[in-house]
Order: structure tokens, then C-alpha cells, then sequence
């Protein structure tokens, strides 16, 4: 069979899991109870208060189809796009839900107990593990729906564990891409760590085909340990046609710190659900965000600061630019659980306005059930200040430059806080291509 | 002192006490068109309310509760057993002597008379679905200030009524804008003739006298160009062991260049569903300023809103909200903003006690190729007990480059330092502790007019009580 037509024949993704995969048993019941709980969820509507200001009508699945593979070439051609950082421990690129390059960990992390494989490997191979912690997080924040459909067709991801102690310098690198109109992508990355564990990982998405429509629906789950430390970092830069949803839940444990930083800068619509929840005393999650948004882009973000445990801080930061007719949301919740005292709660969303038709929700939110607790959060949404345009074109600075070197200054504030010079710099490079374009 | 300059003496104690029922309207248990009608029929409505009151009813009857949002104890109001229409079948009295012994026994425990003649403008005491008693200062009166029942302005001001009633709340506005649409009785009806500033403020003193009674009162303020207006409410009702309904609808019109500002001291008795639909319409220039105060009921739902539609038209709103044991203060603001150059403000406080939650919901709006519009949010929430609960849900959308909004949001207790400090002066704990709470609402109580933050001040003190310890 020729490749068109297989790509003609591929099966709409609404047409269910197919059962062609080579999964256990477990993970097959799995998949059918998901998919009939997707069926049963209805579709989400504006007057959902987790969908408010959402524009629900670009959800439309119906095209979408589940992913035909790639040709040789195109393998090829991936592999040879996909760069990102100079030095990284280990790496996994994934094309249309397929493995096509996994750069293992070096021997003596693995032998030192480092699980980096295929889902489909890890789910045989550690099985326990993996059945802990696969999708053990309810989808809160209103995207269940489409948490049930990543669950239904999920066929490939990462599952990274990290032992007792150890640490990993150079960060892991993941790679997810779309190839060809209208497929569909289920993207998945399951990271546990144990007790003092170090580790960062970023996640490229990216598209083959610039005007290509596409679905990705992705989630990605880290389990923090005792005293341990994580850093995701998301670069989300997809076509401009694609639809994506991408769910994290992150739990942080006593003494345990986690950081994530998503960058949004592709898709038509994006929207990315956080809960971090704090589970134990001394835990700390810090969730950055950084969007640019042009033409019709809409970024939907929803976020929950969960505090379970006494004694743990959050801080949000989340930053949009706007340029064009784009939308963004931001719709976040700190919540403190009862008897979570002492907590230290933070939340700020700040909206840069670039155009008159863009247009900027913010609805942050506060719940606290628990005494003794430090929480604020603030909203601003304003314009660049005339006094600093006027600075720069004093200087001799064009208008257009100017307003790009405002707008990224206003932007690295959050990259900073990463603290993580390589990572920081392939970000800013990807925003000023996303500026120059 | 303090109560001898009190505007409404809202003592709880003092508002806990009723007079048996001596109704000659009365429109029986239950909602239905035949009760709608009766209503017009007692009123003599002329047709184009009769209509209004029945497409009130259809809506009301359509909507669903907006549980999906809000709390769930909505589901708790039997719109069955509610009685919605009472009243004596009596003309409103000009005079105080002219009220009916029971009714002026009530309204003198509450102090109603004393106020009126030591600095109000004009009263209107409202017993149930009517208003007993209504009068304005000669003075006010002489400069064409009219200050009526909504019966009465309905009728004898109609090319004035029709202009705005209904025009700044639609009747599908919400399910209870659509409930009291369809039921609507009492509440007052202001004029302020072009240019004429009021001195003193109107007051309107609203009472529930009767079990499983549901208060519909609709008011309607019309501030002409230029011109003034202060108005202030109270309400009380004595706490009877079935749930008692208060929806009522108020419109405030500020035209070119007027000011208004409303007043609210709500101390509902613990068991009073406080489900309010409140909002202003500011024409250029113009001012609408709501003073919020929540301290009694079971659940309040009330935010009250400034539509901007005229340019450097202002809103503002200050509120303050008091959560005890059992009590749910769901408040916050609205801010619209649709002309340029408009700004609005908005200070919240809320505080919670024992079991008591106190949410603030916002909604600030800037459309599109607006300018120079601005928008401060301050919500602060000051819990006392481990056991008490705050949110704060804020929904603000700006649109173009040329605004600027900002919202911020804080949440604290009374720290264990200053408690402390105020002990080792020989201040005991309670006492501290409401002092503390005193220095928390301080700085927006001082913006209020001077009787109000005084009485207020003394309602938190005694709310205070036994919280602590």
C-alpha cells in the first residue's frame, strides 16, 4: 500500500482505540473503559466555568485521524530537525506517535537504576511501576473529556524514573512531531522520582508541515519524591493549524521542589492544564508560564495550586504577549485544603496587549480553607509604557525593534526564574523566531 | 453616642422580634400566573406592567438555578412554600401618626422616627410587600425631588418610570431579576430634578414581618444632569425557623454629570436568602458610587455593577462583608466599562468567622478600541478561625492597548505579633483581636459617611464576640 493511500485510510480518531497494538491485557480494559468514559463525558461548553471564555468551537475533532507512520525520508528529515539543546543525557524523538530515535542513558546511569524507555517497553518490563503511577491524577480542570481520550488512544510516550539520590546533570530531551494534515498525536511522559532524586526534562513539540492541521492531546505526569527536585520545561511550537490540549498533573512530596516552565508560541488553540499538588510538608512547586500569541492564536490556560500538606509554598508566574486578534485565558485556582496551615501561596498572571483586537481573561482564583496562610495573587493587563518607546527611539532604535526588545524583556523575567542558562537561551531563540516570522 | 448618631440601629437583638400577622392581601403560598395576577390586581397595574410581571414570570420559570457557579444551597429555597405577596391593604401614611399601631411599634423599636428627624432627607419604611410609611423633608420636596413607593411612581410618574424601569436590569437579566420582575412589590422611586444637589441622605428602611414571606422590592433611582443623591437601606427580619427569600431589583440611572451613591447596611436575620440584582448606569461624567455591607443572612449573592456608558463616566465600589458561623457572604462587583476615559474602583474586605465563608466573585470588562480606561481591584480577606473559609474568584477581560487593569488580592489572619503586643498592654484577647479586625477594615470604613462607620464598627465588635478563644 502507497503511502497516500494509507494516509487516506487512516481511522478518524472518534472512531475509538483500535485493537491492531500489542498491549497487555490490563492496559487494553484500560483503554475500552477510558474511551467509554469519553464517549459518556459530555462536551465541554462555555458555560462550564472551566471553560469560560474558552472558544469550545475550535475543539472540533471530527477531522482528525489516528496517525499513519512515516517514510523513510521523512524519518530521516525529523531526525535531522530535531535540534535542540548541545548537551543532553539521554533523548527520545517521536514522530506521529512513533518511537524513531532513542538516545539511552549512559551505563552507568542506567546501572546506577535510571528507567528511560518507550511506554510501551515500560508498561511490560516494570510493570508495578508503572501501573502506580500511570494517569493516577484526576483530570480536574475540566478537561477530563479529553484526559479519558489521551488515556483511549495513548500508544507511545517516555517513562523516565529516576532512583534514590541520584542525579542527572545534562537535561533529558523529548521530542514529539506532527506529520502530515489532519493526524493526530496522544503525547505522554510519565516521570517518577524517588527520595533526593535531580532531574530536568524538556519536551519539544513541533510540526513537519507549517500549514498542516493537526490534534495533539497530550499528558504528562511528574511525580516528585521525598526531597527530590524536578524541572520540566515545555517548548510547545506547533503549525498554526494544530489543535492541541496538553494535561500535567505534578505531585510534589515532603521537602520536594518542582519547577515547570511552559512556552506556548504555536497552535490555533492551545490550552494547557496544571495541578501541582503539594502533598507534604516543606514541598514547593514553582509554575511558570511564557506565551506570544498572534494572528487568531488562542491560549487557554488553567491552573490549580493544590495545597494538601501544612507547610508548603507554590508560586505562579505567567506571562502573555498579544499581538493581532489573539486571545488568551488564564483561569487559575490556589486552593489551601483544610488544615493546610502555614501555607505561602503566589499567583500572577501579567497580560502584555500589543493590538487593539487582541483580547486578554483573567480570572485568578483564591480558596483557602485553612488558617495561618500567606496568599496573593494579582492581574495586571496593560500596553508597553510610551516612556520606554520613547527611551529606545531616542537612542536610535526603530519603533518595530524597540517593541520586540520590550516585549522580550518583559518575557525573560519567567525564563530566569529557570535559572538554567542552555535552556533559557534555546527559549529566547525560539521566541525571536517567533517575532521575526 | 454612638447610637444616638447611628443610621439604622442594626443590633441584631434589636431586629429579632415580630408582631403577629394582620394581612388583608395576602397571595397565598406558591408561584403561579394566578398569583402574578393577583398581584396586578391588588396593584390596579395598568397593562404594560400586567405583561411585564408575566414575561418576568416565563423567564423566571425558564432559567435554570445557576448552581453550576454558585453555591449549592440555592437548592435549599422551596419557591412552593414562599407567600409572596402581603401586605396590610392600607394607603402608604404621610404622617407618622396615620400608621397602624403594630407597624409603628415595629419600625419605633428599630428607631425609624428618631432618624428621620434628626438628619434624613426623607424616609420610606417598608413592612413586608408595601411601604407603610413615606415622607420627604418639605424642603427636598419643594426643589421637585421625588421620593415614592415604586406603586406609586409606576403610577404617577410613568413618563419617567417607563423611561428606565427594566432598562438597566432586563428581566432575563438572572432568574431572580426575572423573580422579582414577576412579583416585584415596595421599594422606592427617586427623582433628583437637573442640578439639584441633596443634602441629606433618603433612607429606606426595609423590615420582613411574616413567616415563609418572600421580599420582592424594586427600586429605581433617577439622578438627573448635575444633579445629587446619597441613598441608604437597612433591613432586618426577625429569625423565624423557616428560610426566608429577599430578591430585590435596583436600578440607579445617573445622566450627564450626576452622582449617586447607595448605601447598603444588610443585616439580614441567619436564615434570609439575600439573592440581590444591583446596578448603575453612568452617562458621561457621571458617578455611581455602591457602599456594600454585609453582615447578616444566610447566603447573600450580590454584586453590584456600574455600566460606563458615557465618556469619564465613574463606578466604584466598596464593600465589606461578614462572615459568621453559617453564613455564606457570596458578594463582589461589576464593572463594565463602554465609553473612553471611563475608570472604576473596586476595595472589598471580607472577614471570616468560625465556620463562616465569604467569597468575592468580579467581573471587569474592557472591550475593544476603547481608551484610557482603568480598573483597580483590591480584595483582601482576613480569616480568624482555622476553621474559617474565603475565596475569590475574579473574571476581568481587556481588550486593545490603550487600558490599563489591575487586580490584586491578599489573604492574612490577625497576626499572632500584634495579638500579642495588645495582651502585654493589658488589652485581653478578644479585645485584641477586634481591634485588629477594626485596623482591617479602617481604611475603607473612614470613606463611609460618618454614621455608618461608627454603627458599623460596633456591628463587627459584637459579631466579634466569642470568636476567639
Amino acid at each position: 500500500m502507497s503511502l497516500v493511500t494509507d494516509l487516506q485510510q487512516a481511522a478518524p480518531i472518534l472512531s475509538g482505540p483500535s485493537e491492531l497494538r500489542e498491549f497487555p491485557d490490563w492496559f487494553r480494559d484500560q483503554q475500552r473503559a477510558a474511551w467509554q468514559q469519553f464517549e459518556a463525558l459530555p462536551p465541554p461548553t462555555r458555560k462550564d466555568q472551566a471553560w469560560r471564555f474558552s472558544n469550545v468551537a475550535l475543539l472540533d475533532l471530527a477531522p482528525f485521524k489516528i496517525s499513519a507512520p512515516l517514510s523513510e525520508d521523512d524519518r530521516k528529515n525529523v531526525l535531522k530537525y530535531s535540534r535542540g539543546l548541545d548537551k543532553y543525557a539521554a533523548r527520545m524523538v517521536f514522530a506521529n506517535d512513533q518511537l524513531i530515535e532513542r538516545d539511552v542513558v549512559s551505563e552507568d546511569l542506567k546501572r546506577r537504576g535510571v528507567i528511560f524507555q518507550p511506554l510501551e517497553r515500560a508498561m511490560i518490563e516494570h510493570a508495578d511501576l508503572f501501573r502506580k503511577y500511570f494517569m493516577s491524577t484526576e483530570a480536574r480542570l475540566g478537561s477530563a473529556k479529553f484526559a479519558a481520550l489521551h488515556k483511549a488512544l495513548v500508544s507511545s510516550g517516555t517513562f523516565l524514573f529516576v532512583p534514590r539520590g541520584l542525579e542527572i546533570k545534562e537535561p533529558i530531551e523529548i521530542f514529539h512531531w506532527l506529520r502530515h494534515d489532519n493526524m493526530s498525536i496522544f503525547p505522554h511522559l510519565l516521570l517518577v522520582t524517588d527520595e533526593l532524586a535531580k532531574v530536568t526534562v524538556i519536551e519539544h513539540f513541533r510540526s513537519c508541515d507549517q500549514r498542516a492541521a493537526g490534534f495533539a492531546c497530550g499528558v504528562n505526569d511528574l511525580i516528585t519524591g521525598p526531597g527530590a527536585k524536578v524541572t520540566y520545561v515545555c517548548a510547545q511550537n506547533w503549525a498554526e493549524n494544530v489543535t492541541a490540549l496538553q494535561m500535567n498533573s505534578t505531585t510534589v512530596d515532603h521537602d520536594a521542589s518542582a519547577m515547570s516552565l511552559n512556552l506556548h508560541l504555536g497552535a490555533k488553540y492551545s490550552r494547557f492544564d496544571s495541578l501541582s499538588r503539594l502533598i507534604g510538608e516543606g514541598g514547593r512547586s514553582d509554575l511558570l508560564a511564557v506565551a506570544v500569541a498572534k494572528h487568531q492564536q488562542e491560549f487557554d490556560a488553567r491552573t490549580l495550586q493544590d495545597h494538601i500538606s501544612p507547610h508548603t509554598a507554590s508560586d505562579l508566574l505567567y506571562k502573555n504577549a498579544l499581538d493581532d486578534r489573539a486571545r488568551t485565558t488564564f483561569g487559575g485556582l490556589i486552593r489551601v485544603e483544610p488544615h493546610a496551615h502555614f501555607t505561602d501561596a503566589y499567583q500572577k498572571v501579567r497580560n502584555l496587549l500589543l493590538s487593539d483586537d487582541s483580547e486578554a481573561n483573567s480570572m485568578p482564583g483564591l480558596e483557602i480553607l485553612a488558617d495561618n496562610v500567606r496568599c496573593t495573587h494579582g492581574a495586571t493587563s496593560g500596553q508597553i509604557e510610551e516612556d520606554q518607546l520613547f527611551y529606545l527611539r531616542s537612542r536610535g532604535i526603530a519603533t518595530k525593534t524597540a517593541q520586540r526588545l520590550l516585549v522580550a524583556g518583559f518575557l525573560d523575567e519567567v525564563i530566569q526564574r529557570l535559572n538554567h542558562p542552555a535552556i533559557g537561551d534555546h527559549l529566547h531563540g525560539l521566541i525571536e523566531d517567533k517575532f521575526a516570522a | 453616642m454612638k447610637t444616638e448618631t447611628s443610621a439604622v440601629n442594626i443590633d441584631r437583638s434589636k431586629g429579632d422580634f415580630f408582631y403577629p400577622e394582620a394581612h388583608v392581601r395576602d397571595a397565598g403560598a406558591g408561584l403561579s400566573e394566578r398569583t402574578v395576577r393577583y398581584i396586578s390586581d391588588v396593584k390596579e397595574d395598568p397593562d404594560w406592567v400586567r405583561e411585564f410581571r408575566l414575561r418576568g414570570l416565563k423567564t423566571f420559570l425558564e432559567k435554570p438555578l445557576p448552581t453550576h457557579w454558585a453555591s449549592k444551597d440555592l437548592e435549599a429555597i422551596d419557591f412552593d412554600k414562599i407567600r409572596y405577596y402581603l401586605s396590610p391593604g392600607t394607603e402608604t401614611k404621610r404622617s407618622w401618626e396615620e400608621v397602624p399601631d403594630d407597624i409603628k411599634r415595629t419600625f419605633e423599636r428599630l428607631g425609624i422616627p428618631e432618624q428621620e428627624r434628626k438628619f434624613l432627607a426623607g424616609v420610606e419604611a417598608q413592612f413586608d410587600s408595601e411601604a407603610v410609611y413615606s415622607n420627604i423633608k418639605k424642603a427636598v420636596g419643594e426643589q421637585g425631588v421625588i421620593f415614592v413607593g415604586s406603586t406609586e411612581g409606576l403610577k404617577n410618574y410613568p413618563e419617567i418610570f417607563r423611561k428606565w424601569f427594566g432598562k438597566v436590569i432586563p428581566i432575563a437579566d438572572n432568574k431572580f431579576s426575572a423573580l422579582n420582575s414577576a412579583v416585584f412589590s415596595g421599594g422606592s422611586f427617586i427623582y433628583v430634578p437637573p442640578g439639584v444637589k441633596v443634602k441629606h441622605p433618603l433612607q429606606a428602611y426595609f423590615r420582613i414581618n411574616a413567616e415563609n414571606f418572600g421580599q420582592f422590592e424594586r427600586t429605581l433611582i433617577i439622578a438627573d444632569e448635575g444633579s445629587e443623591v446619597t441613598y441608604m437601606e437597612g433591613c432586618t427580619a426577625p429569625k423565624f425557623n423557616t428560610p426566608t427569600l429577599h430578591s430585590a431589583v435596583v436600578e440607579l440611572v445617573a445622566l450627564k454629570g450626576a452622582k449617586i451613591q447607595y448605601i447598603t447596611v444588610q443585616n439580614w436575620a441567619s436564615n434570609v436568602f439575600n439573592l440581590v440584582t444591583k446596578r448603575g448606569l453612568a452617562h458621561e461624567n457621571a458617578e455611581v458610587k455602591w457602599i456594600d455591607c454585609n453582615i447578616g443572612s444566610r447566603l447573600t449573592m450580590k454584586y453590584p455593577g456600574v455600566i460606563m456608558k458615557g465618556r469619564k463616566a465613574r463606578g466604584e465600589v466598596l464593600s465589606i462583608a461578614l462572615a459568621n458561623d453559617g453564613q455564606h457572604q457570596d458578594t463582589g462587583a461589576k464593572m463594565i466599562h463602554a465609553a473612553d476615559e471611563t475608570t472604576s474602583n473596586i476595595v472589598s474586605k471580607s472577614i471570616s468567622i468560625g465556620k463562616g465563608r465569604a467569597t468575592y466573585r468580579g467581573l471587569v470588562h474592557v472591550p475593544k478600541h476603547l481608551k484610557h480606561c482603568k480598573n483597580n481591584t483590591e480584595c483582601d480577606a482576613l480569616l480568624i478561625n482555622s476553621t474559617s473559609r474565603t475565596d475569590t474568584y475574579p473574571a476581568i477581560t481587556v481588550r486593545g492597548t490603550g487600558n490599563a487593569v489591575q487586580h490584586e488580592a491578599s489573604v492574612s489572619q490577625v497576626s499572632a505579633e500584634q495579638i500579642f503586643y495588645m495582651q502585654q498592654r493589658g488589652l485581653s484577647e478578644a479585645q485584641a483581636m477586634s481591634l485588629s479586625v477594626n485596623g482591617f477594615v479602617n481604611d475603607l470604613v473612614r470613606q463611609f459617611p460618618m454614621e455608618y462607620s461608627v454603627e458599623l464598627k460596633r456591628l463587627i465588635e459584637l459579631e466579634m464576640e466569642g470568636s476567639v478563644g
